[in-house]
Order: structure tokens, then C-alpha cells, then sequence
């Protein structure tokens, strides 16, 4: 059972200087208890991804096409009131700062009980509930935590509170934007264990959104490879990190330092930027700034499948 | 110019530049606009009503209501520039310092903004008018000082949250000395909302100073001030109104010409506002 | 040679706390290090580490509290603002956010510019942006831009630009990658390995990404709480780390590779507040090898050949923690 399918999902903003078509075509799919990350670059359209499938795009955008399913609902027929009940219940959020998610002037444990309306339970009962997520995020001292404020503790800390705070209802997908790009290295790599041990526990999905490569290879079962709001690859990590067949994919696989193992004096780079996307070009998106350019690239480029769920979206593809 | 054309597609910020435009040009071109000398005394012609020759009538002396309102605006109007651009000055460098130097310089300029901005406007100009008797001086001496405080306040603000700012840093690393700082990275990214508040500040001074004429305080008979035509008409009122019509209607109307200008002026430059294509 | 920087027994020290209970923390513990010329060093380190603070002192932009720092042979902790103005010239500093270093209202060419006019130089600014803009690989129709119409990459060079215009002989750089994407992280690192192969300036690089400072720099440091735990020669310390801590960064940063088993040293999270330094050797709360000696002793700085560290137990290369903490 597939908790999440995003089917040919084309989201555009009006501004001032025209229509912006920050997504086009987007298509990928979210199955029961797996995590799947995106990765991408700055106006790769991660973000308006989010606010499309929780319904929160601002005011000048909006959803042209395509569709947005979970568990069974189209999101995109669901009205304000409906949306919000699903947020924080069935599906909820982690953002890169946990002030995202953090009232400054509430404490965690009023919180945590607030995110609880829906359940009959009283109130002592929920307290229970909380300090039992607490302590499965690892934080000390859970009970007198409840009655602490956010700006009590660490910044890791924070985001293991909106960690446990977005798990709490038991959620069926778990979006997490940029988690631990704000974190140092050693809190990162323990925050990503984290989410692996609850993902198992709650047997909830996960949407892990990271350009941190390294981060993605460990902790996901599948990747989708986002560019200027395309999803230019997409299949099981293994597929995509160890046969790399989009060329944007295996040249930011090539310049991520991690990779280099070897001490270089030249780093790779991808020389260019990403187009203006009020006037995206008729063909490849990417071809602008791909070393394999060939003519065929003028034209819009197919999805073509690979096999075993493995997808590029690249005319050179099925040239292979 | 994409500015004015996004004012202009604004209902409210057309019909503003249209009232200002109206109102500047009234004052500018009072002299070729007027039939009479504002100041003209006729006893034969006293409380006439609106005709074709006197377009707002005439009020106890005899004088052209239309010619001393057109009049009036030239003083309404010198006064808000004059005292505006002082307050601005003033009131910048003064937040400037309040909000780059140090602690106790902070401490000190913002008990005396706080002050100032304790006393009655009104008590201000009593207070002033008995120093150097009722004049325009006077007026303009109160407007701006009743402005400043604010002004420096809002600059204040702004400094403090920039002195923080990583291009300051920077500047520093490179070895800029404060008047360098404050002149080109600290003033020019703090001036812009403040000259959008001014030009809404500007019904306001137009309102003191009509004030303190209207009180007898301000500009001294016969100069044409609207405060003092109110005032003339405010006795009137009952059996010839049109003075104090005359005397009110274009306060009004610059006010309002003003603010919706000033509202317009802000929405536009909000950079938070997404605009729709 | 000798150095161009010398920093000895450096303190930063910091008032916390009201009017009665005046506390003082110290950011940085005590640090000595030296540049020689033409050599890029990186200081490594999480938050709190008091990296930045201690670029912020080697720059006088942060008092010290104790140590001495000398540029070019001469000592400029505490100099007063006319001497630090010249000294300024021979070492600038580059900050972390790419775009934000970059005054909002001024101009490209007025920001490489600055530089000359800060120090009375009289010169062709023209000529300078352009010649400027091109050692960063920029064109000069960008002279005309505002730091708002640049993208990361683009604002990261203008800033390097900005930071060569006087010819120095030390460039400082604060987290020179950080808000940059992958595929442009490249860009910043080449071109500075190329200023420094051309210009034969030295580097002082502040970092947390530990995969930049192998490409970048000859040697290292690595910073906690305030103190180096370990510095010397970067491919000695990234092949066999000898400090426990250097040893778990370089094992938290996963290579993206989904087959690769995860031999991670795991720390428990949490970094001790510089309020309540733990005793002894200041990592033995979170040490996966502490032995009961750590914790009542703080470690002298051993000498291994071109490398110091600070540990009682240096790890022999290729350790592994005791079992109980590994995570396969």
C-alpha cells in the first residue's frame, strides 16, 4: 500500500514578472513504512513540494495539475478545514528549525497536550503519552521537561522535542524538511539514528528532505533526485547512488567532498545556474548545464524506466 | 516609475496623488489663481456667499476666501516641508548615535526623547509661544520638535538591529571608521521606511500648525493661514458658514490626500506583500 | 620562515550573568598556533567550539582577556584602532553568510572597492573592479549589481574579491562554504587554492565541514570547548586520528554511499555548557575510551612529531572504541 502518490503535479506562482511554474510534472510515490528522501539544490522546488502536499502554498501560487494522493484522500480536492485536520494528525512535519514547530511562550508539555485535542484521553493521560515520547527521543528527565520552555534547551534538543511532537500521533507519513542541516556533524548523525529507530517503532513513512547527500545514502530506502522543480531520477538508493544515470545526479554525486577520498587540488563543480524558471526552455531543463548535451535534449525529455522502479528523466537514457 | 504605476493602479493611492496634486498645485500657483489680494480689505463686500466672483464666498473683512485658502496652502505647505526635512535631519543623526554609540549615550538621548514626548503638544506651544510670541517660527520650532523624538526613535531601532548585521562586521574587519559605517551601511538601509512615515507625518504638521493659528498662536493676522480662516469662521459659523468651510475643507482634504498617499506608499514598499501578476 | 601568525596562550573570556552573579565564560581556553606563509590552517570545530571567537580575536574584532597575537613579528592585541587600521590591510576577513557580508545598497564595484577607499588609495576603481572581479572568475558587467541579484556562489566571490584587494598576506575565512550547494562548494575551494597558488597568501579557514578542510588545507586544528584537542599536518590527522573527538567527527560525516557498513562513533549528544566545564580532560563525559584518570586530570599537550594532542590515551591508528559503544 502506497501512503503517499504524487501523480504528474504541476505548481505554478504568479508573480510580477509572470507565471514561475515551480514544479512540473512531478510524479513519485511514498509505499507503506519506507523512507524516501529528495534531494536538491537551492530552487530545486523542495519546499514548494511540502506546501503543496499539506496545502499551505501562499497566496499567489497554486496547483495547476496533477494529484496529490494519501492513504485515500486527493489532497487536492480537500477543502482548508479538512487539510488541517489531517496536519499534525496524519500527516505531520519537521522543519529545519524546531522554532518552526515551537511555541516560545508555551510549555513543551501544554504543547504536546494540545496536539493531543483529538483523542478522549485526559489529561494525565496525555502527560503520560508525552513524557512516553520524550523518552523515546532520549530526553532526559522527561517528566520535568513537560513543564520547561523551548528556549530551555539545546538546540538538538529542540529538535528531538518537535521530533516527538510530530510522532506523537502516530502519523501515517512524516515530513522532514532539512532536519539536521542546522545541526554539527556528531548531532546529525545522531539525530538521523533517531529517526531511524522511531520510523521502525511507529511504522510510519517518512519524506526526508536533505541535500546532504551523505545523510540520504544512510538513512533512505529510496531517493528522488529534484532539479528546478523537476524530478529528473528517482528509485531505491542503491539504484540511484551506485548507477547514477541522470548526468545532474552523477555530477553532484562527483562534487560532493565526501566522495572525494583522495586529496585534490581541483574540486568538481557544476559551472552555470539554474535557469529562470519564468521562462523554463522547451526541452531538458538541464541541458544548459550538462557536459552530455546533444540535440535531442531541445525536445522534452521522457520518463524513462530503467526497471525495478528505477526512473530518469533524460533522452539519453533510452539511447543506452 | 513601476513605483508610481503600482500606486496609480491603487484606487486609494490615485485618488491621493490626485488631492496632493490638486492641493501643491493650488499653493504653488496661488498668485496666478487668485481674482484678489488675499489680504485686500473690503468692507463693502463683507459675508458674501459662494458666487462666480468670490468661489467661496468672503469672510468678515471683505477678503476672497478662494484667494487666501490658495494662499494658505503656500504656508501650510512650506511649513510641513520646512519642519520635516529639519525633524528628518535632526531626528536621523540624533538615532544614529543612540543606536551605534554606546550604552549610556543610548540611555541618555532616550530620556530625552522620552521627555519631549511627555509634554501636551499644546503646553509645547504655549510654552514656546510665550518665549518668541506667536509666529511661524514658533510653529515650525514646535513641529519639529514634537517630530523628533520619533524619528530618532524609529532610526534607533533600526541602527541597534543593524550594528549586529555581518556587512557592519565586515566593514569593521576592513577598518572603517564609525562616520564611514554609519554614512554608507548603517543610514542608507535605515532612511527608507522612515521617509515613508514622514510623508504621512505631514497631515500632522499641516494639523498643528492650522492648530496653533486657529488658537491664535501661530502666524499673526493678516497672513492667510487655514487655521486662523477656521478660526475667523468659527464665530461666524451660524449665519455664514462657508468661512469656516472655506477654512476646513482644504485641511481635509490635503489630510486625506496625504494619508491615503502615505498607506499607498507603504503597502507598495513592503517588501513582505507577495504582489499578484 | 617565520610565522605570519602567532597566536600564544590566547583567552577570550565573556561576562554572563546579572549585575550579582557575574560569571565569567571563557570561549576560548587557551589556543596557541602559528601560519607560516603561503600555508592555509583550518580550525575545526562544532558550535560552541569557539572557532569563530577565535578568528573574531586574531582579527581584533573580540577583546582578549589573556595571550598574546602577533602578525608579521608584531605584537596587535592591543593595539589601538589608528595601528589595527594598518594592520588591517595585510589581513582581511571573509564572514559566513555569502550575501548578508555584502552591504545591501552598495554595489558590486563599490564593495571590491571599499577596501582602497577605507585606506585612502587612490586608484583607477574601475580598472580595480575589473581587474578583481576577473582573478574571481567574474565578469565586469557584475560591477553594476546589488548583493540581492547575486546568487550564493556569485556573492561568495565578490566577497573573496573584496577580501584581495589590498594584497594581503593573511586571509581569514568563516565557514567559506556554508549557504553554498553542493555543486557550487567547488567553485569557492578552487578558487582559493588558486589565489593562494598565485598570490602566496596564507589562510586561516574556520570550519565545521571536515571534507573541505582535506582539500583545502596543509594543516589543522580541532577545537572543543575552547581548547585544541589536536593540530598538525591535515592527511597525517585525517589517515589516524589521534584524539577521540577528531576521531568521531571525521566518523559522523557519511560518505554517500548506501553500502558502506556505518562504522560510527557514536558520542552521546549533548555538549557540555562552557558554564560547567566538566573536570579533568573536558571530553571525558562524552569519550567513548574515558578511563577514570580523565576525569581528574586534565592531559598535557603531547608532542607526536609535527602533531600535538591533548589526551592522556591518544588513539594508536585505526582504534576502535570498546564495544559497548559502536554502532555497526
Amino acid at each position: 500500500m502506497t501512503v503517499l502518490v504524487i501523480q504528474d503535479l504541476n505548481v505554478s506562482f504568479s508573480t510580477e514578472d509572470g507565471e514561475l511554474l515551480a514544479l512540473k510534472d512531478v510524479s513519485f510515490e511514498v509505499p507503506e513504512q519506507r523512507i524516501v528522501g529528495i534531494v536538491g539544490e537551492s530552487g530545486c522546488g523542495k519546499s514548494t513540494l511540502i506546501n503543496a502536499i499539506l496545502g499551505l502554498l501562499a497566496d499567489n501560487g497554486r496547483i495547476c495539475s496533477g494529484s496529490i494522493g494519501f492513504e485515500e484522500a486527493e489532497l487536492t480536492t480537500l477543502s482548508a478545514t479538512e487539510m488541517q485536520a489531517l496536519r499534525g494528525q496524519r500527516i505531520s512535519t519537521v522543519f529545519q528549525d524546531p522554532m518552526g514547530a515551537l511555541n516560545p511562550v508555551l510549555s513543551v508539555g501544554r504543547q504536546m497536550r494540545n496536539i493531543q485535542y483529538r483523542s478522549k484521553l485526559t489529561r494525565a493521560e496525555k502527560d503520560a503519552h508525552s513524557v512516553e515520547m520524550l523518552r523515546l527521543v532520549r530526553i532526559p528527565d522527561a517528566e520535568a521537561a513537560l513543564k520547561r520552555y523551548p528556549h530551555q534547551f539545546s538546540g538538538g534538543m529542540k529538535q528531538r522535542i518537535a521530533i516527538a511532537m510530530a510522532l506523537m500521533m502516530k502519523p501515517a507519513l512524516l515530513i522532514a524538511d532539512e532536519p539536521t542541516t542546522a545541526l554539527d556533524a556528531t548531532l546529525e548523525v545522531a539525530t538521523i539514528e533517531l529517526l531511524r529507530d522511531l520510523q521502525q517503532q511507529i511504522g510510519c513513512s517518512v519524506l526526508f528532505i536533505s541535500h546532504h547527500l551523505g545523510v540520504i545514502a544512510e538513512l533512505c530506502d529510496d531517493v528522488v533526485v529534484m532539479y528546478a522543480g523537476e524530478v529528473v531520477e528517482r528509485g531505491t538508493t542503491r539504484q540511484v547512488f551506485n548507477a547514477p544515470t541522470h548526468p545532474y545526479t552523477a555530477r553532484l554525486l562527483e562534487c560532493d567532498p565526501a566522495r572525494q577520498t583522495e586529496r585534490k587540488r581541483e574540486l568538481p563543480t557544476i559551472p552555470g545556474e539554474i535557469p529562470d524558471l519564468r521562462q523554463r526552455p522547451a526541452g531538458c531543463i538541464f541541458a544548459s548545464r550538462c557536459d552530455q548535451r546533444a540535440e535531442a535534449c531541445a525536445a522534452p525529455p521522457p520518463d524513462f524506466a530503467l526497471g525495478d522502479g528505477h526512473f530518469v528523466r533524460c533522452v539519453l537514457a533510452e539511447a543506452t | 516609475m513601476r513605483s508610481l504605476r503600482r500606486i496609480l493602479s491603487e484606487p486609494l493611492g490615485a485618488f491621493g496623488i490626485a488631492l496632493v496634486v490638486l492641493m501643491v498645485g493650488g499653493a504653488i500657483f496661488a498668485d496666478q489663481l487668485s481674482a484678489f489680494d488675499p489680504t485686500r480689505i473690503s468692507p463693502r463686500d463683507r459675508f458674501l456667499p459662494p458666487s462666480a466672483e468670490h468661489l467661496l464666498g468672503t469672510d468678515q473683512l471683505g477678503r476672497d476666501l478662494f484667494s487666501r485658502v490658495l494662499h494658505g496652502g503656500r504656508i501650510a505647505l512650506s511649513v510641513a516641508q520646512f519642519s520635516t526635512a529639519v525633524s528628518l535631519v535632526v531626528g536621523i543623526m540624533l538615532g544614529l548615535i543612540a543606536g551605534y554609540g554606546p550604552r549610556w549615550l543610548d540611555n541618555l538621548m532616550l530620556l530625552l526623547f522620552d521627555s519631549i514626548k511627555s509634554f501636551p503638544t499644546v503646553m509645547l506651544a504655549l510654552a514656546l509661544v510665550t518665549l518668541f510670541g506667536p509666529s511661524l517660527t514658533s510653529v515650525v520650532i514646535v513641529v519639529v520638535l514634537v517630530n523628533i523624538p520619533g524619528y530618532a526613535r524609529i532610526i534607533r531601532t533600526q541602527t541597534l538591529t543593524l550594528k549586529a548585521a555581518e556587512f557592519v562586521t565586515a566593514a569593521q574587519s576592513m577598518g572603517a571608521s564609525t562616520a564611514r559605517i554609519l554614512r554608507f551601511h548603517i543610514m542608507p538601509n535605515v532612511i527608507g521606511p522612515l521617509l515613508i512615515l514622514a510623508s504621512m507625518d505631514i497631515p500632522v504638521v499641516i494639523a498643528i500648525e492650522a492648530g496653533m493659528s486657529f488658537l491664535g498662536l501661530g502666524v499673526r493676522p493678516p497672513t492667510p493661514s487655514w487655521g486662523a480662516i477656521l478660526n475667523d469662521g468659527f464665530t461666524a459659523i451660524r449665519d455664514t458658514p462657508w468661512i469656516a468651510v472655506a477654512g476646513g475643507l482644504p485641511i481635509i482634504l490635503t489630510t486625506l490626500g496625504f494619508t491615503f498617499l502615505g498607506e499607498t506608499l507603504r503597502d507598495v514598499f513592503d517588501p513582505r506583500l507577495k504582489r499578484r501578476g | 620562515m617565520s610565522a605570519i601568525l602567532d597566536v600564544r596562550d590566547l583567552e577570550v573570556a565573556f561576562r554572563t550573568g546579572g549585575f550579582l552573579n557575574r560569571r565569567d565564560v571563557l570561549g576560548v581556553a587557551g589556543v596557541s598556533l602559528e601560519i607560516h606563509p603561503g600555508e592555509t590552517f583550518a580550525l575545526v570545530g562544532e558550535s560552541g567550539s569557539g572557532k569563530t571567537t577565535l578568528a573574531r580575536a586574531v582579527n581584533h574584532l573580540q577583546e582578549t582577556s589573556a595571550g598574546t597575537v602577533s602578525f608579521e613579528g608584531v605584537r596587535i592585541d592591543r593595539l589601538d584602532r589608528a595601528a589595527m587600521k594598518q594592520v588591517r590591510r595585510r589581513m582581511a576577513m571573509m564572514f559566513q553568510d555569502p550575501i548578508g557580508s555584502l552591504s545591501p545598497r552598495m554595489t558590486v564595484g563599490d564593495l571590491v572597492t571599499e577596501p582602497f577607499r577605507i585606506h585612502g588609495e587612490k586608484v583607477d576603481y574601475k580598472a580595480e573592479t575589473e581587474r578583481l572581479l576577473a582573478l574571481v572568475g567574474l565578469t565586469a558587467d557584475f560591477a553594476a549589481r546589488f548583493p540581492h541579484q547575486l546568487s550564493g556562489g556569485q556573492a561568495r566571490r565578490v566577497g573573496v574579491a573584496r577580501t584581495i584587494a589590498l594584497n594581503p598576506a593573511l586571509i581569514i575565512a568563516d565557514e567559506p562554504t556554508a549557504g553554498l550547494d553542493v555543486s557550487v562548494q567547488g567553485e569557492v575551494l578552487n578558487l582559493l587554492n588558486d589565489l593562494r597558488e598565485r598570490l602566496g597568501v596564507a589562510m586561516l579557514i574556520i570550519t565545521h565541514n571536515l571534507h573541505v578542510v582535506h582539500h583545502v588545507a596543509d594543516r589543522m586544528a580541532v577545537m572543543y570547548l575552547g581548547r585544541f584537542v589536536e593540530s598538525g599536518p591535515t592527511e597525517e590527522i585525517f589517515r589516524a586520528p589521534a584524539h577521540p573527538y577528531t576521531a568521531a567527527l571525521l566518523s559522523a560525516n557519511p560518505e554517500p554511499d548506501p553500502d558502506k557498513a556505518q562504522d560510527r562513533i557514536a558520542l552521546p549528544a549533548e555538549v557540555p555548557s562552557l558554564l560547567a566545564r566538566p573536570s579533568g580532560c573536558e571530553f571525558h563525559t562524552r569519550c567513548p575510551w574515558a578511563q577514570p584518570r580523565c576525569q581528574s586530570d586534565a592531559p598535557e599537550i603531547v608532542d607526536q612529531g609535527s602533531r600535538r594532542v591533548a589526551c592522556h590515551f591518544p588513539l594508536a591508528p585505526g582504534a576502535t572504541p570498546p564495544a559497548k559503544e559502536r554502532t555497526a
